[in-house]
């Protein structure tokens, strides 16, 4: 193929520049000047727009748009005043640019950006000298110890980062269920006698305050739990777990064991529970065994039984760490 | 001399008497660019950035980035007495009792979404034209960095109004934090302050959100549009384009107006989309509680093919010696986009040791003329399309009535199979493609009339091309393979031996082509035909 007799295509160079009809044609030019001059009005038309409707138009008139909707009149008319002052304004640049300014193309030089080859020695010669100078190859001990120094001096910022927060002790592992915690509705904080549970039902609930306690969000992020009833002939459980239940009434942490969304949807037929953040599915009979999705553990289950009043009260705490997995979480 | 001549030169000369600037000026308000709809993706990523500082600023005026408590009672009636944080309640507030407020907002999430599908389209562009190479890595690599930095800035910003939606994606990223081996509760207490969410987690990020990412997106845009400047823009091969000159129109006027102009019509185009286009209704998800999640929560695009990724990864975890390590989470959380930004930052480098190509420049590649490079753009674009789509497999799953079953295990398959599949179509199509420029070049341009020849036969009238044409499609240069060498010139086997053989084999590959049709063999045909 390097055959020297193979002759390419040779470059017939920049085509032949093709003018415009304004360019030549008066007529042409004055009405391109009137074009651009149009949508520069009819940006300010439309600044008028915004402007009026900004100060003059009622706040809450409401309009109607195929497909977008109700929209809040006020605000779109503002908005589309300021899209067509900005977007005629454009326009007009735009077209004046190219009916009216000049459009012959030019052609610029361009150069290697390596320099000659007498200036890169020069430039070598320069960096080794002053550098010798400064006797950077030679002073080893000086060399080691501005290392040292310098990766020292970088640690300072990152360790002034430290008190950005405390540290995570056991917070991760514990809740606020104790044995004997009620269980009470949220929203309402009342608590739950089994009776108020159809089978088939769900509830969210959160534990009863204590005295003087207030509800965080921290706490709502590892306390929140469902409360599901089914037939307790439903559940395929191991006789512990079946300890755990009241009745047909199984209660399992809402925190995904994925990510810590709050797992929201139980379909009754199927007896799942489904986090809509990233599908993970939960059977509810088999004390929330994953059995879809990317969620690697079951949901920790809360073990439930009466108090003397008859009121659904936790049997003890979680056994196990609520929420998505962290390091020190001993998983067994 | 008029007046006006006379105000001008003045000003020149105040300015050249103070700065010594008049060459200097003078040569670069004379400075050419080229012109080509392609080259217009970084300005609109530019300019969409310019309206985000804009619409940005008017927000902070009433955003207030406080997780305190506060009751609503502004004029949106179905969360009237509703507890709530600061920060919520500064958006309801902005949206409903600041005349514009809403616009701002919506303008300000429009230009967000406009900016990365901007930066990434032009991103797209300079990999399939090979504008990466040599001298401009490192404009690539700004480029990637900005990509990286917009997406952190995107999502910290619609975490910001703290709603249901967007803390359910905060509590999604303390998750990944969390996951981190051996330090990640650490990370996560110090980031949040304490246990999720805490009261100091929106107001840490709305200073980076307004202040430490802008810094640096105005830094790097700085450098890149200096080096843009200083390297002179490349250009699309032509008749009278050369390695050598830069063919286009000068800055003053026309750039100038066309770029100002442009603009306007970005400008124009997202106050249009935030007037008549609702984005983000935060009054509809409510205040942020953790036990509590809208169904069907869906992220911006530019998140969705990180939240694809996690949705299809396998539930694995690793419980030994009393720890745990989330598989599920590190590998599509922090592993897979680790990779994949890590090999786009690198590609420049890698492409240029494959083909031993040390040489500068600015003439751009047509696609099809560099096949494995843009099967293997072709090849990501696949796996980001296959993640972004199992990103919204509940939509899909409802809309197109499948089960979300289905959906995960044809994405678990797919992500493996179809990014090598595209790869070797996209590759047949480039080197067909070549085939046909050089069918064109030599044969000719179909017209479409038909002519019967004297024994009865119908061929179809070809039209020779243009001088200019022909040139386009056959300047471009035939790539060599590297020969592979095990030993050197003394017969004794060179270390790495592997490697250079890999190495071998890979820019074989790429030196895969249809040769360009040459004058020659031009007139060979011509004058068989006669
Ligand atoms: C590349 C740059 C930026 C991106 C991608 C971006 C993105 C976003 C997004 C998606 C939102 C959510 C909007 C919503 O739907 O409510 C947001 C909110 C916000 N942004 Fe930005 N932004 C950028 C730069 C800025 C700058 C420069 C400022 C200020 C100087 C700013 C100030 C704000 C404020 C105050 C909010 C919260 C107010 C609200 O959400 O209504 N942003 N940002
Ligand atoms: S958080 Fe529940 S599936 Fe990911």
């Amino acid at each position: 193929m390097t055959n020297n007799s193979i002759e390419k295509f040779q470059d017939p160079g920049l085509p032949e520049h093709i003018h415009r009809k304004a360019d030549h044609d008066e007529k042409a030019a004055k009405t391109a000047e009137r074009q651009v001059a149009i949508l520069f009005l009819l940006s300010a038309v439309g600044t008028v727009l915004a402007i009026g409707s900004y100060i003059f138009m009622p706040q809450d008139v409401v309009i109607f748009i195929p497909i977008m909707g109700d929209q809040n009149a006020a605000q779109l008319f503002l908005g589309l005043g300021i899209a067509m002052a900005t977007f005629f304004l454009g326009m007009g640049a735009v077209h004046w640019a190219k009916t009216l300014m000049p459009d012959t193309e030019v052609v610029a030089e361009r150069h290697e950006f390596r320099s000659e080859e007498s200036d890169r020695e020069d430039f070598v010669a320069t960096v080794k000298e002053q550098g010798g100078s400064a006797g950077l190859g030679r002073r080893t001990l000086i060399k080691r110890s501005l290392g040292l120094a310098g990766g020292l001096a970088a640690l300072t910022p990152i360790v002034m980062l430290r008190d950005l927060g405390p540290q995570p002790k056991k917070q991760l592992e514990t809740t606020s269920w104790e044995a004997g915690t009620r269980l009470v509705t949220d929203p309402g904080d009342r608590p739950i006698k089994p009776s108020d549970l159809e089978v088939g039902a769900v509830a969210q609930v959160l534990p009863a305050l204590k005295d003087g306690e207030e509800r965080t969000l921290e706490n709502i992020g590892k306390d929140a739990v469902l409360l599901i009833r089914l037939n307790p002939s439903e559940f395929n459980l191991d006789s512990e777990r079946l300890s755990w239940t009241h009745d047909g009434i199984i209660a399992f942490s809402k925190i995904c064991s994925h990510m810590g969304c709050a797992v929201a949807l139980y379909e009754q037929q199927t007896k799942h529970l489904l986090c809509p953040c990233h599908q993970s599915t939960f059977d509810v009979t088999r004390a929330a065994k994953v059995i879809f999705g990317p969620a690697a553990r079951p949901l920790p289950q809360l073990a439930i039984t009466l108090d003397s009043e008859g009121y659904l009260v936790a049997k003890q705490p979680f056994t196990e760490p609520v929420g998505p997995s962290f390091w020190e979480r001993n998983t067994k | 001399m008029s007046q006006k001549e006379r105000i001008i030169g003045g000003v020149a000369n105040y300015v050249d008497e103070r700065t010594g600037a008049a060459k200097w000026l003078n040569k670069n308000l004379k400075k050419v660019f080229p012109d080509h709809w392609s080259f217009m993706l970084g300005e609109v990523a530019l300019y969409s950035f310019i309206i985000l500082l804009l619409s940005g600023t008017f927000l902070t005026f009433w955003f207030d980035p406080s997780q305190r408590d506060v009751i609503y009672n502004g004029s949106y009636m179905p969360l009237q007495h509703v507890q709530m944080s600061a920060a919520y309640a500064s958006t309801l507030h902005i949206s409903f009792d600041v005349r514009g407020g809403l616009l701002m907002r919506q303008i300000h999430h429009w230009a967000a979404l406009l900016f990365m599908a901007a930066i990434i389209a032009h991103l797209l562009r300079v990999f399939f034209t090979g504008a990466f190479r040599k001298p401009r890595e490192a404009n690539w690599l700004i480029g990637v960095g900005l990509v990286t930095l917009g997406i952190v800035e995107g999502f910290l910003g619609y975490s910001l109004p703290d709603d249901l939606l967007s803390g359910t994606g905060i509590r999604i990223a303390e998750a990944i934090l969390q996951a981190i081996p051996v330090v990640g509760s650490y990370i996560a207490f110090f980031a949040f302050g304490g246990a999720f969410p805490g009261h100091v987690f929106i107001p840490r990020i709305y200073t980076v959100h307004v202040l430490l990412l802008p810094g640096a997106f105005l830094a790097l845009i700085t450098i890149h549009l200096m080096l843009v400047w200083y390297q002179k823009h490349t250009q699309y091969p032509g008749p009278g384009r050369t390695e050598k000159n830069v063919v286009g129109y000068p800055l003053m006027p026309v750039y100038m107006a066309k770029a100002g102009g442009f603009f306007g019509i970005v400008f124009g185009v997202t106050a249009f989309l935030g007037a008549v286009a609702s984005i983000n209704p935060i009054w509809l998800y409510g205040p942020y509680t953790p036990g509590q999640i809208s169904a069907g929560s869906q992220p911006d695009f530019y998140m969705g093919w990180l939240d694809g990724l996690v949705r299809m990864s396998p539930p694995i975890e690793t419980h030994a010696f009393g720890h745990t390590i989330s598989w599920n989470i590190l590998i599509p959380g922090l592993i897979v986009p680790g990779i994949l930004f890590t090999g786009m930052a690198l590609y420049p480098f890698i492409e240029s040791y494959i083909s031993g190509d040390k040489r500068e420049h600015h003439l751009l590649d047509r696609p099809r003329n560099v096949p494995n490079r843009t099967a293997l753009g072709v090849m990501s674009l696949t796996f980001i399309m296959v993640v972004l789509i199992n990103g919204g497999n509940d939509l899909i799953a409802t809309h197109f009535h499948m089960s979300i079953n289905q959906i995960m295990w044809m994405s678990r398959i797919g992500v493996f199979i179809l990014p090598p599949l595209s790869f070797v179509i996209t590759k047949r199509i480039c080197l067909s493609l070549q085939r046909a420029d050089r069918d064109l070049v030599l044969h000719g341009r179909e017209t479409g009339r038909l002519v019967m020849l004297p024994h009865g036969e119908f061929v179809e009238v070809h039209e020779p091309i243009s001088a200019e044409k022909a040139w386009t499609l056959t300047s471009h240069e035939q790539p060599k393979a590297i020969p592979h060498v095990s030993e050197d010139a003394n017969g004794v086997a060179k270390p790495k031996s592997l490697v250079n053989k890999l190495r071998s084999r890979m820019s074989t590959a790429n030196a895969e082509q249809r040769p360009a049709a040459t004058a020659t063999e031009a007139k060979e045909l011509e004058g068989g035909h006669h």
